[in-house]
């Protein structure tokens, strides 16, 4: 992996780029030397418990906190240096975003396109785009304080439409959100990618990840375990993709399962219950080897390569190498 | 390492919210109703004074602020005594309200800098405290023309502004402690507890403390008690230790530049009163030089515990 020196123009294609990216408070190392790019219009995925060093890599990129050592460029700035131009063209949701309850949803936007150096006309302008495009026109000239976790959400994401940023990053933007705002929450996050702009998400709820992220990154203890779409990393971790659970009455269904060209396991859960894990969605297959034997077929189901079993696969893993070790 | 752009992008904005967030605030309306009503009530009993005892003073308007009539203080007392309050309400929430409300991480990724934050809270809040004082200031000379019906003279315009510029300064020390303890404890009642807790120290027990303080440290002299007079060392002592308030720097810049007869601030010797014809006014420029090391200690103070408190801000981590 390539990242370039701050000085040079980065490939049109990679907007942010660590490169050994080290916090160290004390001894102890909030994040270790993490490598990653990534390329524009994405949605990238920050995954891992709490703790894991996500946010502090997030504020390590707006130059919120100091860098212990190895670099990170965004959009070809270092933001150690050069922190006000990294900020203009990123935007910013933090980990559950206040505002000042006292002021109204635009008050509030104003005062920070105030800061963002906008006029008068672009600041109104904006702002009503932005309110109109989160729906939150409605109660516009509310006073926060009577704002839902789930409209505060929607108006942090407000901030950064009115920034225009290229970059937007949201930290845990869907935790403690209740079903239905997540999926809206979710939906408009599509928009922005939709709108070109690329995201960059740190999140612990790795359903909600998985629908969203082209890409993604697993932390643990401040080290990137593992990076890369969610397919790649099932098929590296799970060791196949798909796994199909046959339930059928018949002689011989094992055997005959266990020769379907790509299925590398077949388990047998119950007398009649198969469980297959392959490269590619066997179903057809599995279900003429059952008929082949002359069996009764009762369920095929598929189960899509999850995050959430990649995730607690790996970090098992880990853990159990750990005690090996000690 | 230079970091680019200015430092203070974003300080007009900042201030400007501060600003209108401070005056429409119930907090500030609570507290100066609270100093306009002691202020009037000092007032009201040193014009009473005034108009029985007929004016020969030249500086009648000044007396206004220095005339006290029992059991009342007079107008500066009382200002020494609540302005600190005004200020410690204006300030000790101003950066860990941030933190509490998680609004500092979502401010401070737009495109500024800290040092734009704070200077603008910190030049928010001096700017409603000088709003505030201005006002009482101008009460006091209308109140004056009201009811003595004497316009003031040029001198006394001068010294009274000189009255008002101190007594900002004097502020800035109060909002400057608050404004450090706000940065230094994440819970605003413990920056308010321990900001009113100093200040009831400096006001309230460093005056019992410091001659205390001082008899331990310059024993007094049976000789000098003999004859009923304080030990010179003792004193000295004493007057030292009090400086350290910066109640006592007010009290003491207010002695000399609104008692336009006042010579000198500390003990004085024989030889510095040859010639003085007793009880005559100095000069403006005279009673400034006087008071000069005073109001040059609060205004230092205010700068030196704001940069203390800049400091530690710039290094101090956003998260909450």
């Amino acid at each position: 992996m390539s990242i370039p020196p701050n000085d040079a123009i980065p490939p049109y294609d990679i907007v942010i780029g660590a490169e050994d990216l080290t916090k160290r408070y004390g001894p102890a190392s909030a994040v270790d030397a993490i490598n990653f790019t990534i390329k524009r219009g994405e949605v990238f995925g920050l995954l891992g418990p709490n703790g894991a060093g996500k946010t502090t890599t997030i504020l390590m990129m707006l130059g919120l906190t100091e860098i212990s050592s190895g670099h990170v460029s965004v959009l070809g700035y270092d933001p150690a240096r050069a922190p006000l131009q990294v900020k203009r063209r990123v935007g910013y949701l933090p980990d559950s975003v206040g505002f000042y309850d006292n002021l109204t949803a635009v008050e509030n936007l104003a005062y920070t396109a105030k800061l963002m150096g906008l006029s008068l006309k672009e600041r109104s302008e904006r702002i009503a785009e932005a309110l109109t495009r989160v729906r939150l026109v409605d109660v516009a000239n509310k006073r926060v304080a009577t704002f839902s976790r789930g409209m505060r959400q929607r108006l942090g994401l407000a901030e950064i439409i009115v920034k225009r940023a290229e970059i937007a990053i949201l930290d845990e933007p869907t935790s403690g959100l209740d079903p239905q705002a997540t999926i809206e929450f979710l939906e408009l996050i599509a928009e922005l990618k939709r709108g070109g702009t690329t995201v960059l998400l740190s999140s612990h709820l790795l359903d909600q990840v998985q629908r969203i992220c082209d890409r993604v990154a697993l932390f643990q203890a401040g080290r990137i375990v593992m990076m890369g779409s969610v397919a790649e990393l099932s098929v590296q971790v799970l060791g196949a993709g798909f796994v199909v659970e046959v339930e059928a009455e018949g002689n011989g269904i094992a055997r005959k399962l266990s020769t379907i060209p790509g299925v590398t396991k077949v388990e047998t859960l119950a007398a009649d219950r198969y469980r297959m894990t392959a490269e590619r969605d066997v179903r057809p297959d599995a279900a003429s080897a059952v008929v082949a034997v002359n069996g009764s077929l009762r369920r095929l189901s598929v189960d899509e390569p999850s995050l959430q079993a990649i995730y607690a696969r790996t970090f098992r893993g880990e853990e159990e190498g750990v005690r090996h070790a000690a | 390492m230079r970091r680019e752009g200015s430092a203070f992008q974003g300080l007009g904005t900042v201030f400007v919210k501060e600003l209108s967030d401070n005056i429409s605030s119930v907090r500030m309306l609570v507290l100066e109703l609270l100093v306009v009503l002691t202020a009037l009530a000092a007032l009201y009993g040193a014009i009473d004074n005034l108009r029985q005892n007929t004016a020969e003073d030249p500086f009648l308007l000044l007396r206004l602020f220095t005339l006290a009539r029992d059991p009342l203080p007079s107008f500066v007392a009382i200002l020494g005594f609540l302005v600190p309050l005004m200020a410690i309400g204006l300030g000790f929430d101003a950066v860990n309200s941030e933190h509490n409300r998680r609004t500092l991480s979502r401010i401070l990724a737009q495109p500024i800098y800290r040092d734009a934050l704070l200077m603008g809270k910190f030049l928010a809040g001096l700017a409603t405290l000088g709003v505030s004082l201005t006002a009482l200031w101008l009460m006091v000379i209308g109140l004056g023309l009201i009811f003595l019906g004497v316009p003031p003279g040029g001198e006394e315009i001068a010294r009274s502004l000189v009255f008002l510029v101190v007594a900002i300064f004097y502020a800035g020390v109060w909002l400057s402690l608050a404004m450090l303890l706000s940065i230094v404890f994440r819970s605003p009642a413990t920056a308010a507890l321990v900001a009113l807790g100093v200040w009831l120290f400096l006001t309230v027990l460093w005056p019992m403390l410091a001659p205390a303080i001082a008899q331990v440290i310059a024993p007094p002299d049976p000789r000098y008690a003999a004859l009923g007079l304080e030990t010179p060392d003792t004193g000295l002592w004493a007057q030292f230790l009090l400086r350290f308030s910066p109640n006592d720097l007010f009290a003491e810049a207010m002695q000399a530049i609104l008692s336009p007869g006042t010579r000198t601030l500390g003990a004085v010797f024989l030889e510095q009163l040859r010639g003085a014809v007793m009880g005559a006014p100095l000069p403006f420029g005279e009673s400034v030089m006087i008071a000069w090391p005073q109001m040059v200690s609060l205004i230092a103070g205010t700068i030196v515990l704001f940069v203390v408190g800049y400091v530690i801000f710039q290094r101090q981590e956003v998260r909450a």
